[in-house]
């Protein structure tokens, strides 16, 4: 198929008719318009559902009960709007069940504003809602990749029947890029041999997250963690100019298309840049961001939010190298510019630091 | 090449087509390109703008803090946007709405009373905005004018492909102008 032009939130919405999805509930919120607005003309194209709910949590248990059902299901929202569905989420995470979430992020806390920002990470990696529970999180960084992405995260829900978030935000979802959609393909669907479609001539399946019973909640929850663990080797990740990189910038989704114009700018004037861009969330590329640091005396982390993604990074390091955060909130983008200054002076602070051996 | 440009007016002159027209007329041309508008709770007679960028190579980042060209259609949008073009970059103003000259010195600025030509030679001011756009493509040459006008027919719907012509009229005032301007 030729290459068009299409607004991220577009693009995704194209991406999760050509993936199978027949079903979408949300609420309108800014600045994700665009998707339910594409699946609202779309969906009832390819004979499928779309609804706007009377409310986020509406729409969530409404996502809940087609996916119980085994449907292939999706809902967006941004920021407050998420925050709303985390109960439902959660309930989600506990039966098992499989969809797609998408969070344009959106400056908070609160109401916030309706500017791109990257504040929910948290909320998005750690959880989000009650319980011990984690959602598979993938973050796009162009509206290319939100085509992809879409594709995969529907694959996984079914894979490990468990709820993946795809993490965009205001820009991503508001900018047009050439996007190229796959042929079509034959979409061979997991059997969901658990999904409630009604029992007769079987046994009959529950969809359930009560667990009234302490040691069978504990087995539960000890069952989740193994799947969470099986998820490891998921992880996506891009490197650029990392080989040699004596600074690193890390950054997801918009910021790390920031850093990397941060990477060309600082190369050209002779600092040895580069940039690690995780692409999977949770689960997170531990080894991979390890591997591109190797040579790095400081890393930088580039993020719309005041220090989320940096205390993965921390961790993820084992803290055997400087991490050092450049955020700007509340809808405010970092400007390269104004990045570039900060490498400037961490390469400056840092001079008579010697070269890794294996780096030289 | 890489061509950084912010397009501003109010809303409702074609700031926003303007600058899907450059994109996807890159993008016919195999180019890369970004477009990314104001977004925000704004209204018909509101500011709007919008930052395209056209590129040989991948598009880093498609916000633009200092654009190679700035567009402007209304007097709030020069005000708000002229000190952050690039030294020595280029400055398109829609005189016909803007009656105050640029504050930089360091700029190449061509007037063009969009609204003026557009009455007198189309009788129709709704295509002012081509005749800056056809300006902008002929000092830049970022793309060609067959780009710009297999873009409208992919931009249009097919019952508007009877405005082409009418569009393509106006984008050549503007390739005119811009070459008696030089």
């Amino acid at each position: 198929m030729a290459k068009v032009l299409m607004k991220g939130n577009e693009a995704l919405g194209e991406a999760a008719i050509r993936a199978g999805c027949r079903y979408f509930f949300g609420y309108p919120i800014t600045p994700q318009n665009e998707i339910p607005q594409y699946l609202a003309k779309h969906l009832p194209e390819v004979g499928g559902v779309f609804v706007q709910a009377e409310s986020e949590i509406a729409a969530i248990n409404m996502v809940y009960g087609a996916a119980g059902a085994g449907a292939r299901v999706m809902t967006s929202s941004s920021g407050p709007g998420i925050s709303l569905k985390q109960e439902g989420i959660s309930y989600i995470a506990a039966a098992e069940l499989p969809c797609v979430i998408v969070n344009m992020q959106r400056g908070g806390p609160g109401l916030g504003g309706i500017q791109p920002a990257q504040s929910d990470y948290f909320q998005a990696v750690k959880g989000g809602g009650h319980g011990d529970y984690k959602l598979l999180v993938l973050a796009p960084a162009s509206v290319q990749e939100m085509a992809d992405l879409m594709e995969k995260a529907f694959d996984l829900a079914d894979e490990y029947r468990n709820p993946v978030m795809i993490l965009g935000d205001g820009i991503l979802g508001q900018m047009m890029e050439a996007v190229e959609f796959k042929e079509e393909k034959k979409t061979s669907q997991m059997e969901k041999p658990w999904a409630t479609t009604g029992a007769k001539g079987r046994k009959p399946n529950l969809i359930n997250s009560l667990f009234l019973d302490p040691l069978e909640l504990e087995k539960h929850n000890l069952h989740l963690q193994q799947k969470y663990d099986r998820m490891a080797k998921e992880v996506l990740w891009e490197n650029y100019k990392t080989d040699d990189a004596e600074l690193v910038l890390v950054g997801y989704g918009s910021s790390a298309r920031i850093a990397k114009a941060v990477v060309d700018q600082a190369r050209v004037q002779g600092i040895k840049a580069g940039l690690f861009r995780p692409i999977s969330l949770f689960p997170f590329p531990k080894n991979a961001l390890q591997e591109a640091c190797k040579c790095a005396h400081n890393v930088l982390t580039v993020e719309m939010s005041l220090g989320q993604l940096v205390e993965d990074v921390r961790y993820n390091l084992e803290f055997k190298v400087p991490v050092h955060l450049y955020g700007r909130v509340g809808g405010m983008v970092p400007t390269t510019r104004a990045v570039l200054e900060e490498v400037k002076r961490l390469v400056n602070g840092d001079q008579g630091v010697e070269t890794h051996e294996n780096c030289l | 090449m890489l061509q950084e440009i912010i397009l501003a007016g109010f809303g409702g002159q074609g700031v926003m087509s303007m600058g899907q027209l450059l994109a996807y007329a890159g993008l016919e041309e195999e180019k890369h390109v970004s477009w990314i508008p104001s977004y925000g709770p704004e209204m018909r007679g509101g500011t709007a703008n919008c930052s395209v960028t056209i590129s040989d190579e991948e598009v880093s980042s498609p916000i633009i803090t200092e654009p190679d060209t700035l567009i402007v259609l209304n007097r709030p949008s020069l005000e708000k946007f002229e000190q952050d073009v690039k030294p020595g970059g280029r400055l398109l103003i829609n005189s016909s709405m803007i009656d105050i000259p640029s504050q930089r010195q360091d700029l190449k600025v061509l007037k063009i009373p969009a609204a003026e030509l557009a009455q007198e030679k189309l009788g129709n001011t709704r295509v002012s905005n081509m005749i800056i756009l056809g300006a902008f493509i002929e000092l830049t040459q970022a793309v060609t004018l067959e780009s710009v006008i297999g873009a409208l027919k992919k931009v249009l719907p097919e019952y508007r492909h009877n405005l082409i012509p009418l569009n393509r009229q106006a984008l050549e005032i503007g390739v005119m102008l811009a070459k008696e301007s030089i």
